[in-house]
């Protein structure tokens, strides 16, 4: 059973498949994981597959600053993935809402919804980063097993913004209010 | 008694279970890295397809309820034990057996896993499966056609039903024109590019497969596995010339259904999908023709024989 059990958690950490989901992006985010599978980055040496279906996907990542409307339809989504799953946000917008701070079509981040386990920052974020990510959620999610995942962990957060682009005018005006 | 041995040991053992199941994966592997290569990729590791049955084995079974629910679940069974009788009827030993009118329980056999597809996705009730099971429906009329037309040219012009007999008879030209014939319809048969229309990724998100998770996505994956090494077996075992040793008959069967699937999966990359009416255009256009001419030119020669 024990040996089983490290089986499982092995081939969990070497089969991530993504669900893509657009919560109110600009697209910027969209490229980049779709550059991520791309012959420069090639995600799928580490197995990673971007399924058609939340059903068959293991790992849920969200890009975009979530408005009212995607609320609902995000919640949904997550409910469809069966476990264990994990969630990446994908860019500054689901993390902080970025530039759209206060907007009032926002219902962001993401993390008041569903519970978040690797955030990669960046507007938009590289695609080495979100490789990253997705390896660490993949990990996460090896390690947490068929445990529902609680809002309460901590999120890693992977690589860091560079900071020549639109988020950091954001985060002062955050560090303003 | 002895017979019954045998069949078991076929069905279980060689060519059946024991070595299908490594070989579909390992098809499946080949498949995605030679996809990866073409694009300039570097592809999936070997133990790819391993992990991710391990793995959708460990996800979270559906509930299911009611009649639908439990058809929903009994389709990949079905799908993978009919993959793995065919690949078990395979005559890839030399004297293995086998019976007169193999050939025919192989093509039914071959057939089931793309039923259940398409009651797979009527009886998801997902709109995106309908649409799958529908094209997959409809490609399955256009290319069976062929196919069949095919598979008889070559057992008419051969005097037999039996895949063991026709396995150890010399190829005739015509043969060769009906093993064409199935190659073209191969791509159809496994959902591989210019004909993925049943589950065109990204376009009706997986088809009849939308609503499969876990475990029960796991069989399916194993079906297609399984479908990959029943159909390119059957093609390896018509071309194959006869041996006697039966190590160099199994090795021979492996490298041939090797460079078969190499050759499916090259063409799949260097294609785009085709929309469904070309696809079926194609099939009763342009390939019929030549299915026809080679039944009749069969049925030709054996007359006058």
């Amino acid at each position: 059973m024990k040996l089983w059990n490290r089986l499982m958690c092995y081939c969990r950490r070497r089969s991530p498949w993504l669900f893509h989901m657009n919560a109110g992006s600009c697209n910027g985010c969209d490229i980049e994981i779709v550059a991520s599978l791309t012959p420069r980055y090639d995600a799928e040496q580490l197995g990673v597959r971007l399924e058609g279906s939340p059903r068959h996907a293991d790992i849920l990542c969200v890009t975009g600053p979530v408005t009212h409307n995607a609320v609902e339809a995000i919640k949904t989504v997550y409910g469809q993935v069966y476990g264990p799953k994990a969630v990446v946000a994908i860019g500054s917008c689901p993390a902080t809402t970025n530039v759209f701070i206060d907007s009032r079509t926002l219902a962001g981040p993401l993390n008041l919804h569903i519970p978040v386990d690797v955030f990669v920052p960046g507007c938009p974020p590289r695609p080495d980063a979100i490789i990253l990510g997705v390896a660490k959620a993949a990990a996460i999610l090896a390690a947490r097993g068929n445990k529902p995942a609680a809002i309460t962990t901590e999120p890693e957060i992977v690589g860091e913004c560079a900071g020549h682009c639109a988020c950091r005018d954001s985060n002062e005006k955050e560090v303003q209010a | 008694m002895n017979v019954l041995i045998t069949s078991l040991a076929r069905l279980l053992i060689f060519p059946g279970i024991v070595f299908a199941v490594p070989a579909a994966w390992f098809f499946l592997w080949v498949e995605r890295k030679a996809v990866a290569r073409m694009q300039g990729r570097i592809g999936p590791p070997f133990m790819q397809p391993f992990y991710d049955f391990i793995k959708l084995v460990g996800k979270e079974t559906p509930q299911r309820t009611g009649a639908g629910g439990m058809l929903m679940k009994a389709w990949p069974l079905i799908a993978v034990s009919a993959a793995a009788g065919a690949v078990g009827l395979l005559p890839v030993l030399p004297a293995s057996g086998g019976f007169q009118g193999d050939l025919i329980l192989l093509l039914a056999l071959l057939e089931v896993p793309s039923m259940c597809i398409i009651a797979a996705g009527f009886s998801s009730r997902s709109i995106f499966g309908e649409i799958g099971s529908a094209r997959e429906a409809v490609l399955s009329v256009s290319y069976n056609i062929v196919f069949l037309l095919a598979i008889l040219s070559i057992a008419a012009s051969q005097h037999t039903f039996s895949l063991s007999a026709l396995a150890q008879l010399p190829a005739s030209p015509l043969r060769l024109l009906g093993i064409a014939a199935i190659l073209v319809c191969l791509p159809a048969k496994l959902h591989l590019n210019p004909f993925s229309l049943p589950n065109a990724e990204q376009e009706i998100y997986s088809g009849p497969m939308t609503e499969y998770a876990g475990p029960e996505l796991a069989m399916w994956e194993l079906s297609h596995g399984l479908e990959w090494v029943a159909a390119t077996g059957l093609v390896a075992t018509l071309i194959a010339p006869a041996f006697t040793l039966w190590w160099v008959a199994a090795l021979v069967f492996v490298a041939l259904s090797f460079f078969i699937v190499l050759l499916l999966s090259v063409v799949a990359s260097a294609t785009a999908r085709l929309q469904i009416d070309t696809t079926v255009r194609f099939y009763w256009q342009c390939t019929l023709i030549f299915a026809v001419l080679a039944v009749a030119s069969a049925l030709f020669m054996r007359f006058r024989a």
